[in-house]
């Protein structure tokens, strides 16, 4: 056993599950990932949608109700797969509920659409259906930050947990793909027509997914080597286009340089990226990262496995990247080849072994967020 | 501590407790208001209801804290709680892709279906690099907001929020009570 030097409580990982077309369980889903597996494929008049689309999408069809929604399904079922063998019992006034998500039950203001409450659009009522299933009595949070309320929600776990109002918090990430979210990308014309290419120099595009993932964090006064401390993060803005990353990464940039606080860069095994495939948020991404010193640090993207999965992707990549640092290895940036940023990047196009146990994660989304997170097994001095 | 307070409601504007006067109400009044205090930021009128009143109050705000300097900074956070997120911007939104004989899905509508962009707009508005985030819970709590507020000074940079409930359900039925809060 180590302490931490200034005797400061550290936030640690008690356990974490992912729901998504490639597992319903963390090691399932890493084992396909190692695999190099993907459910993303082309989708053709779904939805009526007038154009056709790739994605990672769940079958509806198994998780069909009457009573709730897909979403709700699957952050109860995760959620209820990551509390197995913990000792939390969801009742409890010191356990807080937070729930990542950009839009929820969105495809519920679909006019065709008449089997639910049309009040269960409110994410406020939809995270309420969860916590009423796990009988907790605390209002629960939903934070939507576009594309980074993944990480979000886990720094707003660590302020909870370190202020010592909550003993436990479960930080839930969802988003259920709908013509709703598909279209919305399409007039943008952010989606690529194949299998998305992170950092590549033919990359055309992102894709989008479907996924539920959670990671339930406490306060320890002491940690083993072998359990995972959510160290800093930080949440900070370009101040420059609601829809576009900044030309210099300015807030990524910023991010990175708080949740790198002052370890040596040379501790880091990985930074796992947002990577989406965009020819402006890889190459934002490129800057932001040399800015903060780090060029030398291997950088991945699991887009090329699940797609974007929005207010999943903070805790299901955070998940993914934790189970790689304890199987010593660094995975593989599916769909990357050739390198097609402007600055220099060491992308993994294959995996790669690492004895290394710290990394970061980062995130970028619309309304010019981003945030980053340090994870370290065992935590860092 | 708190440091300045402004309200908005469909026909209600108070800055640090006193009323403003104005002549509209509801939508047509946020233009007035616009006109009045702002004038000079035309994007407003890109912006859905959210984001209008949102960055009207904090205008409304920033003018009554005084010095407004427009140089970058990193140590002020714009942090939002509401109940609706998008609902308005996604409701119109949804009528733009509901019909297929009248699909016309457009960039300018879909970005607005995200509750962050008012934090963003606000952000770019007074080019602040720091924390931007929205929160949504289904009813107002006030407690629930002050301390949440009150753990993002956990950040080593944040010194001051400009935080609150900033609040909206179609063009015409919308709220904000915003405020400066700086670290103790």
């Amino acid at each position: 056993m180590e302490e931490k030097i200034g005797g400061k409580r550290m936030i640690v990982k008690v356990s974490d599950n992912i729901i998504s077309p490639l597992g319903t369980t963390s090691a399932e889903n890493y084992a396909a990932v190692k695999a190099g597996m993907s459910a993303l494929r082309r989708y053709d008049g779904l939805w009526g949608l007038p154009e056709p689309f790739f994605a990672s999408l769940l079958d509806r069809k198994a998780y069909a109700d009457d009573r709730q929604t897909i979403d709700e399904k699957i952050v109860i079922d995760s959620i209820s797969k990551a509390l197995e063998g913990t000792v939390i019992d969801t009742t409890w006034t010191k356990v807080l509920f937070i729930i990542s998500t950009t839009k929820g039950n969105v495809f519920l203001l679909d006019e065709r659409e008449n089997g639910l409450p049309k009040e269960r659009v409110r994410l406020g009522m939809m995270a309420r259906e969860v916590t009423k299933h796990f009988c907790n009595p605390n209002e629960p949070i939903v934070v939507s930050n576009a594309c980074i309320s993944g990480v979000c929600a886990q720094i707003e776990a660590m302020r909870y947990l370190e202020s010592g109002e909550y003993d436990y918090v479960i930080v839930c990430g969802v988003d259920v793909q709908s013509a709703f979210i598909v279209s919305g990308f399409q007039s943008f014309k952010a989606l690529s027509q194949e299998a998305c290419k992170p950092f590549d120099a033919n990359r055309c595009g992102l894709n989008l997914g479907d996924a539920a993932a959670t990671i339930i964090y406490t306060r320890k006064d002491k940690v083993n080597d072998n359990e995972w401390v959510a160290c800093r993060g930080a949440i900070r803005n370009d101040a420059n286009h609601i829809s576009g990353p900044s030309r210099v990464g300015e807030g990524s940039y910023r991010a990175l340089r708080v949740a790198l606080g002052d370890l040596d860069p040379s501790e880091l095994a990985f930074i796992n990226a947002h990577g989406t495939a965009t020819p402006y948020n890889d190459e934002m991404e490129s800057i932001a990262i040399e800015r903060a010193g780090l060029s030398s640090v291997p950088v991945n993207s699991l887009k090329g496995y699940y797609g974007h999965t929005m207010g999943a992707a903070g805790v299901l990549e955070t998940i993914i990247s934790m189970q790689a640092i304890d199987d010593h290895n660094i995975l593989a940036t599916r769909g990357f080849d050739t390198l097609g940023v402007t600055h220099h990047l060491d992308v993994t196009d294959q995996n790669r072994n690492t004895e290394k146990r710290v990394f970061i994660k980062l995130l970028s989304g619309f309304g010019g967020c981003n945030a980053a997170l340090l994870m370290a097994k065992g935590g860092v001095q | 501590m708190i440091r300045h307070c402004v309200h908005i409601s469909p026909n209600e504007v108070k800055v640090d407790g006193k009323a403003l006067i104005h002549n509209d109400k509801g939508s047509t009044m946020l233009t007035e208001l616009y006109r009045t205090y702002v004038g000079d930021y035309p994007k407003f009128f890109k912006m859905d209801t959210l984001s209008r009143v949102g960055f009207l109050a904090s205008e409304l705000l920033l003018n009554a804290e005084g010095n407004r300097c427009f140089e970058p900074r990193e140590d002020r956070a714009v942090i939002f709680f509401n109940r609706n997120a998008s609902l308005q911007a996604d409701t119109h939104y949804q009528s733009t892709i509901q019909n297929p004989e009248n699909y016309f899905p457009s960039p300018a509508a879909f970005v607005y279906t995200l509750p962050n962009i008012v934090t963003g707009e606000i952000a770019i508005r007074n080019k602040y690099f720091g924390e931007t985030s929205f929160m949504i819970i289904d009813d107002f709590d006030e407690k629930i907001i002050m301390k949440n507020l009150e753990n993002a000074f956990q950040d080593p940079i944040t010194k001051s929020i400009i935080g609150g409930w900033v609040d909206c359900s179609d063009e015409e039925h919308f709220e904000a009570d915003i405020f400066i809060m700086e670290k103790d």
